[in-house]
């Protein structure tokens, strides 16, 4: 390897030119891709479509649980039952998964309501309700099982159904899709 | 193509001037008839023919469906119910389509366990496998937006839950899924770019096939003996030889297609799949084709999310290290008496595997399915490479030739135990 040294040869202003055209291209290729990835992102109708959804809880009896739709993702509305609410107040929060206590996942002075992301977080599955060990919901496609908070107590989601942003504007509405009412 | 320089000799003054401007007559001429071909090739290798032959009649009905159906949430349910009611022969085409699709997994499952088995993958041909894991990996995420297309239950639940598998991918997950989606979940925007790029994909394919049929040609096709080719002896020319076998291999693949097309043709599918895509209720169980349930059992066996996102799709990517996980220098599995018993475990490994895919994961499913997907991985990458050092493999013949005439012609003056086994054909 002692011919390298003589090799050596000091960079020509081609070698020069040629990097600086390389680099040029490179960047403006790599400059052009970014629309094209930016057109798959949601466009502007959808964006507008995601608005703040109102919902009116008045036709919810107890116990039951309704089905809305915000941004194309279902959302469980829960009325739940006093019993309910105590079997998901009752648990100790540090033997969960995804530890959370029911008060973080419901209104101050509303826990009653139930807002959850009906969506298994698994893998998408729509989980049954008043079903399971903890009667709260369970995923049919791969075992899942939620309680009544929404919290995940076995299978394999690796977290609780998130709660939505959404806010009171009276004791029978909410909005979802804002955290905070205007 | 590369290293048999064509012998081709156009006869007609207008075959000198265009062979001189293009020569295409001649590749053909030194790729598909003049290329020597083993003469051992049992009907297994046929099905790199009946591929090609699959991937021609998806293309072709699917380019006449793509003429009657309709990319949009709100009508492709509908599209695909016209096509099968009112367009003359629609349901021919569909059904084609759909079967065909199944009709291509079942021939590139035989053709990988076949490469698998005559060690096809080992030097010099590891390019050719790599290659091929390419085509199988395009094969499965076309076969995956083609299913979503119609728009039923199983479409739409299929997509939402393979999308929410690439949401466990750290850091840039969620990102991929929203460019997938086009929205806040599955939707329209979804279905668009799926039909897009469900259409866009077999080209890819065919064009990597391309590669893969120039890889082959350079070493040209191992055999079931697995020793090269040393002589013209050894071979016959692609044509007739192999082009006739392959016709015929073809055709009767073609009558279990028809029977499945003519007679059962929702046989593969599910019924759920009639029924329009509604997301606010879950199909009871679902279940992806047939063809995925063995890595649907390996994403399902591991009991976190992303471990299991990362077990399904290392099962697929161990596929293209199989050349240096194996060690043995032997490439006939029929001279490999240790190695052969595993290969058969394998085989029933991966149908268990399919077969739990469809059952419930509750109770000792997931057990059964943890225990099989543990032994998929060790196969791989335990038990390949240390039998290469352990395992005594059988004396292996001279040459294809003698394989396959045996004593008859070279008898005494054989190594002991050479010609034990001659190679069958078929």
């Amino acid at each position: 390897m002692a011919e390298t040294t003589t090799t050596l040869v000091e960079p020509t202003r081609r070698d020069f030119l040629y990097i600086a055209t390389g680099a040029v291209a490179a960047v403006g290729a790599a400059t052009l891709v970014w629309p094209f990835v930016q057109s798959l992102t949601p466009d502007a109708a959808t964006v507008a479509a995601g608005a703040p959804v109102e919902i009116d809880l008045t036709p919810i009896v107890d116990g039951q649980i309704v089905k809305v739709f915000w941004r194309g993702k279902l959302i469980f509305i829960r009325n739940r039952t006093e019993a309910e609410i105590k079997a998901a107040e009752d648990v100790n929060v540090a033997t969960l998964r995804d530890p959370q206590a029911d008060s973080a996942r419901v209104k101050e002075g509303h826990a009653k309501w139930l807002v959850v992301f009906g969506n298994c977080t698994h893998l998408g599955c729509v989980p049954l309700g008043h079903q399971g060990e903890y009667e709260g919901w369970f995923c049919p496609c791969h075992g899942s099982v939620f309680d009544t908070s929404g919290r995940v107590r076995g299978g394999p989601a690796p977290t609780n159904l998130p709660v939505p942003p959404y806010a009171f504007t009276s004791d029978t509405k909410i909005v979802i899709g804002q955290e905070v009412t205007a | 193509m590369s290293q048999h320089p064509t012998t081709y000799v156009p006869k007609s003054a207008f075959g000198k001037w265009f062979e001189s401007r293009l020569p295409i007559a001649g590749l053909v001429h030194s790729s598909f008839i003049a290329f020597p071909v083993p003469r051992n090739l049992n009907y297994f290798w046929t099905f790199g023919a009946i591929l090609v032959f699959m991937l021609i009649s998806q293309i072709v009905t699917g380019v006449f469906l793509a003429m009657y159906y309709a990319p949009n949430a709100s009508m492709a349910f509908q599209s695909v119910e016209h096509i099968m009611r009112d367009v003359n022969y629609g349901w021919l085409l569909r059904y084609l389509h759909a079967n065909g699709a199944s009709m291509f997994f079942v021939a590139v499952y035989i053709h990988i366990f076949r490469g698998l088995y005559y060690g096809s993958y080992k030097a010099p041909r590891e390019i050719l496998w790599i290659l091929g894991v390419i085509i199988y990996g395009l094969m499965m995420a076309t076969a995956f937006m083609g299913y979503v297309l119609p728009w039923g239950q199983m479409s739409y639940w299929g997509a939402t839950v393979i999308t929410n598998i690439l949401a466990a991918i750290p850091v840039i997950g969620d990102t991929i899924q929203s460019l997938l989606w086009g929205g806040y979940s599955v939707g329209n925007p979804t279905l668009n770019r799926f039909f897009s790029i469900h259409y866009l994909l077999p080209f890819m394919i065919f064009g990597v096939v391309i590669l893969h049929v120039w890889a082959l040609h350079v070493p040209g096709q191992n055999n079931p003996t697995g020793v090269p080719i040393k002589s013209g002896k050894d071979a016959v020319p692609f044509t007739p030889y192999a082009t006739i076998k392959d016709v015929f291999a073809t055709v009767v693949f073609l009558i279990f297609f028809a029977y499945f097309v003519f007679y059962i043709p929702n046989f593969m599918g599910h019924a759920d799949n009639y029924v329009p895509a509604n997301p606010s209720v879950t199909p009871a169980h679902i279940v992806p084709e047939w063809y995925f349930l063995p890595f649907y059992a390996i994403l399902r066996a591991i009991p976190d999310k992303l471990g299991g996102v990362i077990a399904m799709f290392a099962s697929i990517a161990v596929l293209a290290f199989v050349p240096w996980l194996d060690t043995s220098r032997v490439r006939s599995t029929a001279y490999r008496p240790l190695y052969k018993q595993f290969f058969w475990i394998l085989v029933a490994d991966a149908v268990l595997l399919g077969w739990l895919g469809a059952k419930p994961p509750e109770g000792w499913y997931v057990i059964v399915s943890q225990v099989a997907t543990a032994y998929y991985f060790i196969h791989f990458l335990v038990i390949l490479p240390v039998l290469g050092f352990v395992e005594r493999p059988l004396p292996l013949p001279n040459s294809i030739l003698e394989s396959v005439m045996g004593s008859k012609k070279h008898g005494a003056g054989m190594p002991a135990g050479a010609n034990a086994e001659p190679q069958s054909k078929g």
